[in-house]
């Protein structure tokens, strides 16, 4: 049986999610609310939300090794590939989803004005990068593998190499910022941003894999990221009468 | 058949952290020739219905601060009330009106600006009428999840006197900070404040 889901967004867990106030993440502290949020069921607002066309992208916005390049030249770094599907809560294959990229170079060092760490630029890596997802969810860029770096938080914090994640789904209730780790990195386990998020399991889901069945031989590793947004409940028992 | 035993946890939320605008905006970051511009920058792409306005306002931290690393996006309805969204069931936005929005906030001053229309009214699931009204999301630094909250017009109050959001809360002196204020020409005020005495509401939806 398969059925159309138009019932509303199921809701948020947000005892998954970190919470708004971390203070070992310090800049958190002034920037989060302290009332409880207001909950409502999602209307047509939340429920509809932009959606892109792979018109708008380029041939190389998924290609973060030359599409800040000069010609003939490539980002310096280990070459990764990174890849993954985009679902929802219930499993239905996100298409059409817009995944906005960003990172710091393989040295640590982002493309920024107000970046202060003193490792250098690569003039052949600018640092963002994009892709739509194709119908079954699935989505591929490849890019360096970004360097950690420190950051003015503690007195010798480092974050762990990532790279950030911003989502479209299909509703605007289902937008989402993240990042993606890397198997391995020590740095995930000390760092206060990552430790926002409540528990382990938590965690992991953000640690990509390496993923050697997709590694390109004398080219690129592999890392593998699956991404889930929120689903939309299915209309059968949806009680939508009384309230909203 | 999916049911709620086998639903799976959403990817956790990280921070935009504090280089948002590499990723979402790079030209305004001084990235050009990625792409040709940035995405949400005109929500306008030909001549439009309705009436034409520009929101303006900032993000302010419990400092009293404004935030010079936010990014504000907005989605709303077209002037009929109607989204331009694949999901729009009820009829077909005006073509020429994304709906969406995307601000870095000024370079200097952290102020965001949307040239943009006055929605039209909205119904809800049970199709009583919301007030016209602009779904805003901010991101930034020190934010570990995407806040929601929603931007009223001031000069809507029939509207919003019956408006089932605006209905539920309880706290009615916190009204005002969901209330853009004209300021003349067009132009309405809308300012966010993360945290103090003048808290916007968000909302968990
Ligand atoms: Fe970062």
């Amino acid at each position: 049986m398969t059925s159309t889901p138009k019932g509303g967004y199921a809701a948020r867990d947000r005892g998954w999610h970190p919470p708004a106030l971390t203070p070992p993440y310090k800049t958190s502290v002034k920037r989060s609310p302290s009332a409880p949020l207001l909950s409502f069921p999602s209307t047509l607002s939340e429920e509809t939300g932009p959606v892109f066309g792979h018109h708008i992208l380029g041939p190389q916005d998924n290609d973060l090794l030359h599409n800040f390049a000069a010609e003939g030249q490539s980002a310096i770094g280990p070459r990764i590939v990174v890849h993954g599907r985009v679902t929802d809560q219930f499993g239905r294959p996100v298409a059409g989803a817009l995944l906005e990229v960003w990172q710091a170079n393989a040295g640590g060092r982002y493309r920024h004005r107000k970046e202060g760490y003193l490792a250098p630029l690569d003039p052949n890596f600018g640092g963002c990068g994009r892709v739509i997802t194709g119908e079954d969810g699935s989505y591929e860029f490849r890019t360096v593998q970004p360097g950690p770096y420190p950051w003015p938080n503690g007195a010798n914090d480092w974050r762990p190499a990532h790279i950030h994640f911003s989502i479209f789904g299909h509703g605007f209730a289902q937008r989402l910022v993240t990042q993606m780790y890397f198997e391995g990195d020590p740095l995930i386990w000390r760092c206060p941003i990552v430790g926002a998020i409540p528990s382990r399991e938590a965690i992991e889901s953000l640690i990509a894999p390496l993923d050697m069945a997709r590694t390109l031989p004398m080219d690129a590793r592999a890392y593998r990221f699956d991404i889930t947004l929120r689903g939309r409940r299915q209309t059968m028992f949806e009680n939508r009468r009384e309230g909203l | 058949m999916a049911g709620p035993s086998d639903e799976t946890k959403e990817t956790p939320s990280q921070t935009a952290g504090p280089y948002v605008h590499i990723g979402c905006t790079p030209n305004f970051a001084g990235i050009e020739g990625v792409y040709p511009e940035d995405l949400g920058q005109r929500m306008k792409i030909g001549p439009v219905k309705g009436e034409e306005i520009t929101i303006r306002g900032a993000v302010h931290e419990g400092t009293g601060t404004v935030l010079r690393d936010a990014m504000v996006e907005i989605w709303q309805a077209d002037a009929g009330g109607l989204y331009n969204a694949p999901n729009e069931t009820r009829g077909t936005a005006d073509p020429n009106f994304t709906g969406w929005g995307r601000s870095a906030g000024d370079m200097e001053t952290g102020e965001f600006t949307f040239h943009t229309v006055k929605p039209g009214r909205v119904p809800c699931p049970d199709g009583r009428l919301q007030a016209p009204h602009v779904t805003v999301w901010i991101v930034a630094r020190g934010i570990n999840i995407g806040l929601h909250t929603r931007l009223y017009f001031a000069d809507e109050a029939a509207a919003n006197a019956e408006d089932p959001i605006l209905s539920r809360i309880e706290h009615r002196n916190r009204i005002p900070t969901l209330l853009a204020k004209p300021e003349g020409g067009g132009v309405y005020r809308f300012d966010i404040h993360l945290q103090g005495p003048s808290e916007t509401i968000f909302f968990d939806i």
